[in-house]
């Protein structure tokens, strides 16, 4: 029988202790309903999920939810929305008790006062003219100057297919401003013509990534084994999809088989009752999703399956390890 | 009553090998002292679904909270026989 110890030197045992016991339990919440920006292609609105309930205004009710949450064995709150830097009490009311963590589109900025070491996320979806096409603004320009040398902060990057040969000049950029990227690939959840990936793309895209992380290291924050399996949707001959996804929520999981899946996730509406499908867009087809997360979550929840050669599970390794570096488990 | 851990060991071995279907071992050659976390990358859903097994088999339950304490084969077995002596 294969077993950790067998597989591994002294040195990738070492990292593999380091994250081996760290049980993350991670839930989603959509903190509001709103945003400062309406792209194109974001499923949140695209799906209507912003329409499914109402928002819970009362602030002290969401200070009692996350104690709910706390008592369901939640160790990781990941935010979004909508924006949720509109809505900042209700941000603290997480990051208060709970490794938490915020998306945002950079707009407004996170007092830092408040919230000191708050992991902040940044979307970004390419380069100006691809931003201004899809968000209707370049956002980099503001989100850079609100959070540059931010040691709490990096940019999630959405690769478009139109980015193909121009990501460099982003990661460049993202270099100056000293912050951190990590990569993942646009959905286009509402068929922006030409943001689908085709298959000669996707096999680009992969290379490009893996590149930048060879170029870029102390400022990509991703891998390749994770490139390979969001670009093709494969892993360990196991094609990704809703039978195999580890990010649905629980309570609304009755896949039959169950698949190997995150421990009590849920993703709340911001009416703190209403549960979502999964981590992304209720109407997205599975068979076309790229979500990273999911992606990410899919490797991490299968590992013993990834206990088979030595290149398996460095790869489960990295992945993990990309993962408690994005959501601040261990250090960059 | 009492319990033989040996005999305990062997058939606990023999559900965790059948119900994760692990391969190249048997009841006979898992070593009862490994670590199933650290070493095999048993997690809390093949616990659970360990659990369900021997919930039939022994009649106990096993508590979700004793999941992070149950690390080996051997002390899965002694876990069980002292669940089983409680109830007598
Ligand atoms: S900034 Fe985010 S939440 Fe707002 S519209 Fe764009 S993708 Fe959607
Ligand atoms: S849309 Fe993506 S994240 Fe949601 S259930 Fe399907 S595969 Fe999973």
């Amino acid at each position: 029988m294969k077993t950790v110890s067998s597989l591994l030197d002294e040195h990738w045992y070492e990292r593999y202790k380091n994250i081996s016991r760290l049980n993350i339990r991670s839930s989603i919440y959509d903190v509001t309903n709103r945003c400062n920006l309406r792209c194109k292609g974001c499923f949140f609105f695209s799906s209507g999920e912003h329409m499914v309930a109402a928002e819970e205004n009362d602030v002290g009710k969401w200070h009692d939810f996350v104690t709910k949450e706390m008592d369901r064995g939640v160790n990781l709150a990941i935010l979004i929305g909508g924006e949720p830097t509109l809505c900042l009490d209700r941000v603290e009311a997480f990051y208060k008790k709970l490794p938490t963590f915020c998306a945002t589109n950079g707009l407004i900025k996170v007092p830092r006062d408040r919230f000191p070491d708050m992991m902040v996320g940044i979307s970004l979806w390419g380069d100006a003219e691809d931003e201004t096409i899809l968000r209707g603004k370049d956002t980099f320009r503001i989100s850079s100057a609100n959070y540059k040398g931010d040691p709490h902060a990096y940019y999630l990057y959405t690769i478009t297919p139109k980015q193909l040969g121009k990501t460099e000049k982003i990661i460049q950029k993202i270099k100056d401003v000293g912050l951190k990227v990590h990569m993942q690939l646009l959905s286009n959840d509402e068929d922006v013509d030409g943001f689908s990936w085709q298959a000669d793309e996707l096999v680009a895209v992969r290379a490009e990534m893996d590149s930048m992380l060879d170029r870029y290291p102390e400022t990509v924050i991703s891998s390749k084994y994770y490139h390979e399996v969001i670009t093709t949707g494969e892993m360990l001959g196991r094609s990704f999809g809703w039978m195999e996804c580890p990010s649905v929520t629980e309570p609304l999981d009755k896949r039959n088989p169950r698949p190997k899946r995150l421990i009590s996730f849920i993703r709340w509406s911001s009416e703190l009752q209403t549960m979502h499908r999964c981590c992304t867009s209720e109407t997205r087809d599975c068979s076309t999703c790229k979500d990273g997360a999911a992606h990410m979550s899919w490797v991490m929840v299968n590992k013993r399956a990834h206990i088979r050669t030595t290149k398996d599970l460095q790869n489960w390794i990295e992945v993990y390890e990309m993962f408690a570096k994005l959501y601040q488990f261990i250090p960059w | 009553m009492s319990y033989d851990i040996n005999q305990t060991i062997t058939r606990i071995s023999e559900i965790i090998i059948n119900e994760l279907k692990l391969e190249d071992v048997t009841p006979q050659t898992f070593n009862p002292d490994l670590d199933l976390i650290d070493e095999v990358g048993v997690d809390s859903m093949d616990l659970a679904t360990v659990a369900l097994v021997l919930r039939d088999e022994y009649g106990i339950r096993i508590d979700e909270d004793d999941y992070p304490k149950l690390t080996s084969v051997r002390i899965i077995a002694q876990y069980i026989i002292n669940k089983l002596t409680e109830k007598e």
